[in-house]
């Protein structure tokens, strides 16, 4: 049963992060997640400022807030500022990144407290952490609830406003000229990966989550030209994942999170090998269709 | 010159980049049904012009117009073709998905397109050749292929005017013969089309109004007003290939408008 919810809630995070991971690499903002996953550290203090405790809802806010702030900073840094996407990417989080650090320095004292510790959680625990309701029922790992409520929330919000994420992402200036607003899209959907990943990152750590944002769309994308079955195949690339990270962790006793992110790129690796043999067949007849 | 209810009439317009001024108080009004080429060298702020119109910039000082009215009361007639280069071709889209957007609205984004949606979208395909690559990954698409698809897409929006950006960049002869044939049937009913065009050359072959800029307005007029010696060199400055080549034009203008008057004559004579 533990390595079902294990399964089942790694899935669920992939789900939705994947799903989402599509319209950033597509938008050219993959390495986003990765910077909220360092950004958010002034928020996961003044959280604790504010609260005086380290209790996770807090926590959950205040990260999700700066979460928002920071993709709020890079756009405002690329369109205002004419920096790169990366290089706004690079500059916002560290800046966020250090403020966090100074905070923590002046204000907290011996609290221990960087998001490595209160943020952070691992993957393997997820079993331990049960929903036990007055009457003694066990409704199962906290963790799964939590995963699954946001895949559900992830994938409605997709598919209801898919039509408005696909041209505000494929060309924004042209939906801007049929009069959709693109700032409340980019808005909409920056929220929406803010707090997945916060989430996220609470239920099976970081590192995952960056992994799980990327590999899975990246692998999809080689496959198909179509964004409708780009996500369809992140949300089985998403399972094989799942599964295939679970067992190769249970066959090398080793880290869960870390061997999930491993058939990840292993499954990426794959699908190169396959676009790159269909890319040589399809040069191959081309040339034999040409005159001698 | 006054223009009863012109197509477009940008009015003092001033825009920068980073505080340098990439356009100057253009002022100008363009009429109904005309085929118009918005022209000037390299840099001469053509683009940022039409993305001022398109509210895509936000102008430093001065206002656009399109038929008495603002952008947002007209986006219904009003379509544009940005260009080519501005979006990205491997984007995992097939043909007949992108010219569908241009039947995308503000009010239907959270609903399905309809049948006559798609009944437009495929038509418009039609009308640029384009219906069998209709199912086609739009990375697998020429140069040319794609500006089709992206005046397929405008068409999609059914309006009554049109700005296009450079739409003849990276197209083979025969697709900018078809473009063209294309736009001149659209001025014949009565669609305003307004493009902007690098290339001087065929610029006098292609449209009836011309709208010559170099970071401030040099002229905008019916073609024969425009194409000048002195306005095209106070356009185009001392660069001499080009001042040589604008003799060229001149010259050639002359030429073939006796031409097309022969035929106008000829062609009364036969009805």
């Amino acid at each position: 049963m533990d390595a079902f919810y294990i399964i089942l809630t790694a899935f669920f995070i992939a789900l939705s992060c994947g799903t989402l991971g599509t319209f950033l690499i597509l938008r050219k903002m993959a390495m986003v997640g990765d910077a909220i996953s360092h950004s958010v550290l002034p928020g996961i203090v003044i959280a604790f400022l504010i609260s005086g405790s380290r209790n996770n809802i807090p926590m959950l806010i205040g990260a999700a807030a700066v979460g928002v702030i920071t993709t709020v900073l890079i756009e405002l840094l690329h369109k205002k500022a004419r920096l790169q996407e990366d290089a706004s990417i690079g500059v916002t989080f560290t800046w966020l990144f250090a403020i966090g650090v100074i905070l923590i320095s002046a204000f907290t004292g011996q609290v221990d407290l960087d998001q490595e510790c209160v943020l952070y959680g691992e993957i393997a625990y997820v079993p331990l952490d049960l929903i036990v309701t007055d009457t003694g029922t066990i409704l199962g790992p906290r963790p799964l609830w939590i995963s699954g409520i946001m895949a559900l929330i992830v994938l409605l919000v997709t598919r209801i406003g898919y039509k408005g994420f696909f041209i505000t992402t494929f060309n924004p200036d042209y939906a801007k000229a049929l009069g959709i607003s693109t700032l409340i899209w980019h808005f909409v959907f920056m929220s929406l990966v803010s707090l997945t990943t916060v989430i996220s990152f609470e239920s099976v750590g970081a590192i995952l989550v960056v992994a799980l944002l990327i590999a899975p769309p990246a692998t999809a994308y080689l496959l198909t030209g179509r964004l409708r079955r780009m996500l369809l195949y992140t949300a089985i690339i998403s399972l094989l994942v799942s599964i295939g990270g679970y067992a190769l962790a249970s066959w090398l006793n080793g880290s869960i999170a870390g061997a999930m992110a491993t058939v990840a790129g292993i499954l990426f690796a794959g699908a190169y090998a396959v676009y790159k043999t269909k890319a040589n067949r399809r040069t191959k007849v081309s040339f034999q269709k040409l005159p001698s | 010159m006054e223009i009863n209810t012109p197509a477009l009439e940008v009015h003092n317009l001033t825009a920068s980049y980073n505080r340098k001024p990439v356009l100057w108080d253009i002022d100008f009004q363009l009429p109904q049904g005309q085929l118009i080429g918005i022209v000037g060298p390299n840099g001469s702020g053509k683009t940022t012009l039409l993305k001022n119109i398109m509210g895509l910039m936000e102008p430093d000082s001065g206002y656009v117009n399109m038929f008495g009215q603002k952008l947002d009361d007209v986006r219904e007639r009003v379509s544009y073709v940005p260009q080519r280069e501005s979006v990205d071709w491997d984007f995992p889209a097939s043909v007949l998905e992108v010219v569908q957007m241009g039947r995308y609205r503000k009010n239907n984004l959270f609903k399905r397109l309809t049948a006559r949606d798609h009944e437009i979208a495929t038509q418009s395909l039609e009308k640029v050749n384009m219906l069998e690559y209709a199912r086609r990954q739009i990375s697998q698409l020429s140069g040319g292929q794609q500006q089709r698809v992206f005046i397929a897409r405008s068409l999609a929006q059914q309006a009554d005017l049109y700005l296009m950006d450079e739409p003849f960049v990276g197209v083979d002869a025969a697709t900018e013969e078809s473009i063209l044939k294309l736009l001149t049937e659209m001025r014949q009913e009565g669609k305003t089309v307004i493009i902007v065009h690098h290339d001087l050359q065929t610029a006098y072959e292609y449209f009836d109004w011309i709208v010559l800029l170099n970071t401030r307005l040099v002229a905008a007029g019916p073609k024969d007003d425009v194409f000048t010696s002195n306005l095209l060199q106070e356009a185009y400055g001392g660069r001499l290939t080009v001042l040589s080549r604008i003799g060229d034009l001149i010259a050639k203008k002359d030429f073939p408008l006796r031409e097309s008057d022969f035929k106008e004559k000829e062609g009364q004579g036969d009805g």
